[in-house]
């Protein structure tokens, strides 16, 4: 798929390898913009390459925690104006990589690139989509093109029904745990499989998302019937998906078989140090459910099935962020906000704030925090000598029922 | 060119060398460099010095794609980092900031304070604290040319205005 969807934006044949000169079809950059349109600005062009294929959300930090990002938001939205985006969504809108598929901006067979690390996200819908600094971005602002060294691909294989409160989560932590942060360094990672297949486009954005955890350059589901109902009613664009060919060549493949699969965790202070959750026995303070890895409705659904007439522990604060305005309408239509709030949930709004420290919801020296997010690094939540646990929302869940980290098959 | 070693092991991540806390709140790079490598070695702002050099294990700047993590290390005064191997995203970053990243499958014999000697053209280290001698692959030529400009936006600019 990289090799095919690579060719078709630097129009040419081309290798594992190879370095090529490729067209961008869609770039997307956040709360950074700010800082890449300063540079754009010392790059010397007046306009932007294309404003109809920028996409620039305010997600980060939003509403603005203090002034610097406020005036921070300040500059995007002029920038914004004068450069004629339209693809812009402010503070109203949510999280980069939920808001982007949603709004139907990511179609299969596009080379998207993103001032992320998660950007590989996209590669759900059948999309090349990669992770890149801000330098480049603004690069890219002002040309059109990026440099792209064509990756060796993996295909990982994923069969089996997987048992009752085990997810897209646990398998991905699984595979993170057994290959390791940098298992997928600079690869492009397609996921298949009996199970893959089953999931709906939201396990499928959790593998991806957190492909970026082994390295991956991007993470891809192959373009079938799931893919092609979710883009109905979001894009009247037409695209042309490029899946492999039946006899395409794999530097490496994994097969996983998840059908005895326990509930997974990531202990701190890297994402692949992942055990079983049942051997953890810790108490928690904080317990995060959201984020572009597992802010979805289902994983809010999933949570809500298990906190649905009970209180959580009056020990632990439970913040829950849907990873967007249209997740949280649903949720509230659904009535699982309800659920949720009387349980003894904390509801933010859209937002990426507490994942990286930047807003709200920030750890105190000695505080244990377990979180649906895909990032556990020491002061990663804003204090150092804070422990961050990564599991599925159901783990989360049950673990602000109980006060401890605790499995939840069974409840 | 020359400098001391300042040796760390696998792994370091991008919020250990510039905290996530900081991403939207400093935008100068003096101040970025004020807290590099802050939740992993609190005195490296205090010790480094102009040239020195950073010699790491595998998977160095592996995490979020900010490129604050590479700013801050070179307005603090790093020249090179070496490393067995880089996450891809911060790779990039040092290359488009003009600070070259060269890739040693071992650098154990490295150790903190070396005095240590590089010619980032052929690829030649030698460490003068301990005499041994180390050849890495050089930066392919056009990634040498981007560096050698002083990073992306001077190299663009320079190719821009060469357009007719």
């Amino acid at each position: 798929m990289a090799e095919k969807i690579l060719g078709r934006a630097s129009n040419q044949e081309v290798q594992p390898g190879d370095i090529v000169d490729a067209s961008v079809d869609l770039a997307m950059s956040h709360e950074n913009t700010a800082a890449i349109s300063k540079k754009f600005k010392q790059i010397g062009p007046k306009k932007v390459w294309d404003p109809s294929k920028i996409v620039i959300p305010i997600d980060h930090c939003a509403p603005a925690a203090n002034e610097s990002y406020a005036a921070n938001h300040k500059i995007i939205r002029e920038f914004v104006k004068e450069q004629h985006i339209s693809h812009f969504y402010d503070i109203k809108a949510g999280i980069c990589h939920q808001v982007l598929p949603e709004k139907g901006h990511v179609k299969p067979g596009m080379l998207i690139v993103g001032s992320d690390s998660h950007t590989p996200t996209y590669g759900a819908l059948g999309a090349f989509a990669a992770g890149i600094g801000r330098t480049e971005m603004a690069a890219v602002y002002a040309t059109g093109t990026i440099w792209l060294r064509v990756p060796e691909s993996y295909l990982i294989t994923i069969t089996g029904q997987l048992p009752a409160r085990v997810s897209a989560k646990d398998i991905i932590l699984h595979i993170i745990g057994n290959m390791r942060a940098d298992g997928a360094n600079y690869k492009a990672v397609e996921f298949c499989g009996d199970t893959v297949d089953t999931f709906s486009i939201g396990g499928r954005m959790v593998l991806c998302n957190m492909s970026a955890e082994m390295g991956a350059k991007a993470g891809m589901v192959a373009f079938d019937e799931k893919t092609k109902t979710y883009l109905q009613g979001r894009t009247h664009d037409r695209y042309g998906p490029l899946n492999a060919d039946q006899d395409a060549h794999y530097e490496k493949e994994v097969h996983v078989d998840v059908s005895d699969l326990v509930p997974q965790i990531a202990c701190p202070h890297t994402v692949d140090n992942v055990t079983a959750v049942s051997d953890v026995d810790s108490e928690i303070h904080q317990a995060v459910l959201g984020t572009c890895t597992n802010g979805r409705l289902e994983d809010l659904k999933e949570a809500a099935s298990i906190l649905k007439g009970k209180k959580i522990s009056d020990s632990v604060r439970l913040l829950v962020l849907p990873a967007s305005t249209e997740v949280l309408l649903e949720a509230l239509q659904e009535g699982v906000i309800t659920e949720l709030v009387t349980a003894g949930a904390t509801i933010l709004n859209p937002n990426c704030g507490p994942c990286l420290g930047a807003h709200e919801g920030a750890l105190a020296p000695g505080e244990v925090c377990i979180s649906s997010s895909n990032r556990n690094f020491r002061g990663r939540m804003g204090c150092k000598d804070a422990d961050i646990y990564l599991a599925s929302p159901a783990t989360v869940a049950v673990s602000a029922l109980t006060g401890k980290i605790t499995d939840p098959r069974g409840v | 060119m020359k400098g001391r070693v300042f040796k760390y092991g696998d792994d370091v991540n991008t919020d250990v060398i510039f905290p996530g806390k900081y991403t939207y709140t400093i935008s100068d790079p003096k101040e970025m460099a004020q807290h590099a490598l802050e939740d992993l070695d609190p005195d490296f702002t205090k010790k480094v010095k102009k040239g020195d050099i950073i010699v790491a294990g595998k998977y160095f700047g592996c995490g979020s794609s900010r490129e604050q993590a590479v700013t801050c290390l070179k307005e603090a005064g790093i020249s090179v980092i070496i490393a067995q191997s880089f996450a891809r995203i911060y790779y990039r970053n040092c290359i488009n900031s003009g600070l070259p990243p060269l890739v040693l499958d071992d650098t154990s014999e490295f150790s903190d304070g070396d005095e240590i000697a590089i010619d980032v053209e052929t690829g030649k280290i030698e460490n003068v604290t301990s005499g041994k001698t180390y050849t890495v692959t050089p930066l392919p030529p056009f990634v040498m040319e981007i560096i050698s400009d002083g990073g992306l936006i001077p190299h663009l600019k320079k190719v821009l205005s060469h357009e007719p």
